[in-house]
């Protein structure tokens, strides 16, 4: 803990200086008569972020935080398990979203996880998977006309539009 | 649970059969109709003049049921229209066929500002001009001014603290101030807003001096006596203002108008836009679309095709000289 | 009196078996779609509004206003059962609405959720009613500099919110402020922020997508790892018994229902500010003024009640500008006024005049909606429970596709949905390590409110600060708002020199 604690503090000063950097992209200081150009406010508030950043390190140092004072490991093994499965999971659905679509990565990822994750009996996984697609279309593209990403499977939808749009 | 499953498996057959049946019929070269829904971007955000076009015509289209799949409109405000530039343009390579958009001015004068964003308004599909709307100078009733001799007095003895408010930097409003600042020897000071919505109020709550509104944005104030218009920047005398001139019969012959008009993405194929074209001259010659522009004495004719295309040229050279007078470029 | 008979006839209109139906359909269409994370009143509104060409204008319009109460009520839905703030009006409604949910005390929540956004729209029907016109000029006294301050006093009065670490407080609100900005400038239209020179970034940071990110993938992940996997949200079996306690409990939250639906209407009525700054003031001054104001963020029945009230407040307080002065409080009565020019009713300074069967009509029709929104949202309490029931292992992967889904539905741009899990990801990693990030989420709401104003006011003043303190009424809120913000700096120093001097020793 006590090291993801100063990792995460390095890390993130160093996001701050990209911030204040990408800011200064755009006038930073006071154009006459206009006030603070468009990167003052964000360059400004990154470098708030990047001291308070030094002050999390200085906190560190002193131990004054209870990260900092933690020697418990920052993710135990079996964390490190779940957060791969469930969060690679979810990078795997919406990256299958591009090719996919919603409609083919949702019930996949649903099968993944209630079968493989949560060893529920195929009928639960089955019935729950492959409904969800169908209320998910009726509701989002059919009703409220928010159209759902089809990737490559867009074409066996057309026929579907003309029926229910 | 199990009824779903049923449903779903009677969706896939219909589907897959509807697929071969589809494409069946298109290689039957009928005519052009769009295969899914229709992505209506609006280059402005909600509320504002632009949007309230696009869903009047959305609304018109749909009531009389002139399209086979429905338009939905999405707004895409942001960088004075830049998003909405850069999504249309992102669609010439995947779906032009299926984009259009509502447009304003700003689809000359973003492009020419930012050349970073590469983008060349001569590449998109030109659908139908629909109207052109006015601009008026809008004073507070208490302020007592009455006509524009006051208002170039009241506002020379101001200076700089006079505040106009209006729409985004080097945007419509800011050209207009520039004019008045520049033929009256005024020092006008130019606050921007989000849109002509929240400028008509800051003039109403007297938080600006004065603003260069649509009529349709002042509509509301004008006609609870709150807001009085001062002149018209048009070639002749709006007919629901009679009273206010126009600034050519001031003297200063300057005359702005803001088109309203309809974009397809780049790359769109012929049958498409000749859909799209054929669609919204329907949409113009219909009752409800006249009635609003007589309402809001919107101006001019209908438009497509090459001559719309001609008219932006002009329109954006036009505006690269504006610009390039104020020192923009 | 007059008012009275307007007000009669207006119920007369309301209780057409036609404006009737339609209150009650758009009620429950609004509830559904408020509950889906990722859409809000906005879509139902917008999609609708075609249809409303079968129904006369007033009819439409009730309709229509019937949806937007649905979704208000429904927003809490989501936000305590999920976790995942529906739309942003709902985001202070997780801070105490989810752990109420993880303590099995769901069904509490739900209930302070309905009563208290029965409470607060019915108390802004009644200021609407008899107050519409002078309020909307108050609204219009409201310049930049006023609505800067104003936005001051939310981010002071929200000091203090789950900060235990000062400088993992200030991290967060400003990197949610930073975030923000990520877009363009406002001002001269450049892009500002190309993140990586993605051009995704060229659009601005939806809030829904750190909101989700962070309450539907990253909250997620932390339970999952917390629980070992498996647990059950609730287990609670609704019984008369068990209501009526929670009905018992909730009575003593009164006074804060009163406040917040004032404060949340107020907030309201302001054209630029809306009902999501009102919901969290309200939220800050609930926990400032509570005596158990360390239990808030923890499961504080109060701090559900304070953000419906004031959000519910603030919803009708929006439609106020809207019709008065013809200019949207928020998103959704942007359509709605879209929707009325449509019609060919101008909204604005006149309409009470020139249209009273449609202001009143809709007026009483307010009432129905709020009355029957209640109703709705009581009968389905034990609906909700039984989906809380189900194992864990299934409402898990639902709550991720939706958030998924959701993601996606709010901007339509995949690119967002990688952010969103982006921010779910670095979200549960910096919560292990006691970052609070209800303040990044704060800030992203009310950044963009905020930064025009500020540097709209400095443009009018030349770039001289005073205007914030000059003009009355943004002097007295920014007064308010400093004092408010060194409070706890002083409680700290107060606290260190006591602390220090234990420790020295």
């Amino acid at each position: 803990m006590r090291r993801a604690e100063l990792t995460t503090a390095i890390l993130l000063a160093a996001f701050s200086i990209y911030l204040m950097w990408k800011s200064a992209e755009l006038p930073i200081g006071w154009l006459p008569g206009e006030g603070p150009g468009g990167g003052a406010f964000p360059f400004w508030l990154a470098a708030i972020m990047l001291a308070s950043c030094v002050w999390i390190v200085i906190n560190w140092f002193r131990r004054s935080s209870p990260p900092s004072q933690s020697n418990q490991p920052f993710m135990d093994r079996d964390a490190v398990q779940r957060f791969a499965l469930v969060g690679g999971g979810v990078t795997a659905m919406i990256a299958l979203i591009h090719v996919l679509g919603v409609f083919g990565a949702l019930p996949l990822f649903l099968i993944y996880y209630i079968r493989f994750l949560g060893r529920h009996s195929w009928t639960t996984t089955l019935a729950i998977a492959l409904s969800a697609p169908v209320v998910v279309f009726f509701f989002f593209d059919v009703a409220l006309r928010v159209i759902m990403p089809k990737g490559y499977l867009e074409p066996l939808f057309l026929p579907l539009y003309d029926i229910f749009l | 649970m199990y009824v779903s499953r049923r449903v779903i498996m009677g969706c896939a057959v219909v589907a897959g059969l509807g697929a071969a049946l589809s494409t069946f019929v298109s290689t039957a070269a009928q005519a052009w109709e769009p295969k899914k829904p229709v992505e209506f971007v609006i280059m402005a955000g909600q509320g504002g003049g632009a949007d309230k076009m696009a869903r009047l015509l959305q609304t018109v289209i749909e009531k009389n049921g002139w399209a086979s799949k429905p338009l939905t409109p999405i707004n895409k405000p942001g960088g004075s229209g830049a998003e909405a530039l850069i999504h249309l343009n992102g669609k010439a390579k995947s779906d032009p066929d299926h984009t259009i958009m509502v447009t304003l001015n700003s689809f000359y004068t973003t492009p020419l500002r930012q050349p970073n964003l590469k983008i060349d308004i001569a590449t998109f599909t030109p659908i139908a001009r629909m109207a052109e709307d006015t601009f008026l100078l809008w004073v507070h009733k208490d302020s007592g001014i009455k006509n524009v001799d006051d208002f170039v007095a009241k506002a020379k003895a101001a200076g700089s603290d006079w505040v106009m408010a209006g729409t985004g930097k080097l945007q419509e409003d800011q050209l207009l101030t520039d004019f008045l600042n520049a033929a009256y020897g005024l020092e006008m000071k130019y606050v921007p807003y989000k849109g002509g919505g929240a400028v008509a109020k800051q003039l109403a709550g007297q938080h600006a001096n004065s603003t260069v509104n649509n009529p349709s944005e002042q509509e509301g104030f004008y006609k609870a006596g709150d807001t009085v218009p001062l002149a018209a920047f048009t070639t002749e005398r709006i007919n629901i203002f009679p009273d206010a001139p126009t600034f050519k019969e001031l003297g200063k012959d300057f005359v702005y108008l803001m088109q309203r008009s309809v974009v397809g993405a780049p790359g769109m194929s012929d049958e498409a836009a000749a859909y799209y074209q054929a669609l919204f001259q329907k949409v113009f010659d219909s009752p409800e679309w006249q009635d609003y522009r007589n309402k809001r004495a919107l101006q001019g004719a209908f438009m497509t095709g090459e001559e719309l295309k001609s008219y932006w040229m002009a329109e954006r050279e036009n505006h690269r000289q504006m610009l390039e007078r104020m020192g923009a470029l | 009196m007059e008012i009275l008979q307007h007000l009669f006839d207006g119920f007369l209109i309301a209780f057409q078996p036609l404006n009737l139906g339609l209150v009650v359909l758009g009620v429950v269409v609004g509830l559904f779609i408020g509950a889906m994370p990722g859409l809000g009143s906005v879509n139902g509104v917008a999609i609708l509004v075609p249809m409303t060409f079968l129904v006369p204008p007033t009819s439409a319009i009730i309709f229509l206003a019937a949806i937007y109460y649905g979704a208000m009520y429904g927003g809490a839905i989501s936000s305590i059962m999920l976790g995942i703030p529906g739309a942003s009006t709902a985001v202070a409604t997780t801070f105490d609405g989810r752990p109420l949910a993880l303590k099995g005390l769901a069904d509490k929540a739900l209930l302070a959720a309905a009563v208290a956004s029965f409470f607060g729209g019915t108390l802004s029907v009644i200021l609407f009613t008899g107050f519409a016109p002078p309020l909307a000029s108050v609204a219009l006294s409201f310049g930049d500099p006023e609505i800067f301050a104003l936005m001051l006093l939310a981010f002071a009065t929200f000091v203090g919110l789950s900060g235990d670490d000062i400088p993992k407080t200030i991290f967060s609100i400003a990197i949610g402020l930073v975030l923000s900005t990520v877009g363009f400038d406002f001002i001269t239209g450049e892009p500002r922020l190309l993140l990586f020179n993605l051009d995704g970034f060229l659009n601005q940071i939806n809030f829904l997508v750190l909101a989700i990110g962070i309450y539907g993938i990253g909250e997620m992940l932390w339970t999952i790892e917390v629980s070992r996997g498996n647990s059950t949200m609730s287990k609670a079996v609704i019984t008369v018994n068990r209501m009526l306690g929670n009905v018992k409990e909730l009575l003593g939250t009164w006074k804060i229902a009163v406040s917040s639906s004032f404060l949340g209407y107020f907030v309201g009525i302001l054209p630029a500010a809306g009902a999501t700054p009102g919901a969290l003031m309200a939220y800050g001054v609930a926990k400032m003024t509570s005596k158990n104001a360390d239990n808030f963020g923890k499961g504080e029945v109060a701090g559900v009640v304070a953000p419906e009230a004031a959000n519910n407040a603030a919803s009708t307080g929006s439609m106020l500008p809207m019709l008065t002065l013809g200019i949207p409080g928020s998103p959704t009565t942007a359509i709605l006024l879209g929707a009325m020019v449509i019609w060919g009713i101008t909204p604005g300074p006149t309409l009470f005049v020139d249209e009273p069967e449609l202001v009143w009509g809709l007026t009483a029709s307010l009432y129905v909606a709020n009355l029957f929104a209640l109703l709705a949202n009581v009968f389905m309490i034990p609906l909700f429970l039984w989906v809380l029931r189900m194992p864990f292992t299934i409402l898990a992967p639902v709550i991720f596709a939706l958030s998924v889904i959701g993601g996606y539905a709010a901007t339509q741009r995949l690119f967002d949905v990688w952010l969103m899990l982006v921010f779910g990801v670095v979200g549960y990693l910096m919560r292990k390590l006691d970052y609070p990030l209800a303040p990044a989420v704060l800030a992203i709401v009310l950044g963009p409110i905020a930064e025009p104003k500020l540097r709209q006011s400095l443009m009018i003043s030349d770039g001289d600060f005073s205007i914030f303190v000059t003009r009355p009424i943004s002097g007295t809120i920014t007064v308010i708002a400093i004092i408010l913000i060194l409070m706890p700096l002083f409680k700290l120093i107060r606290d260190r020199m006591r602390g220090g001097s234990d420790r020295a020793a």
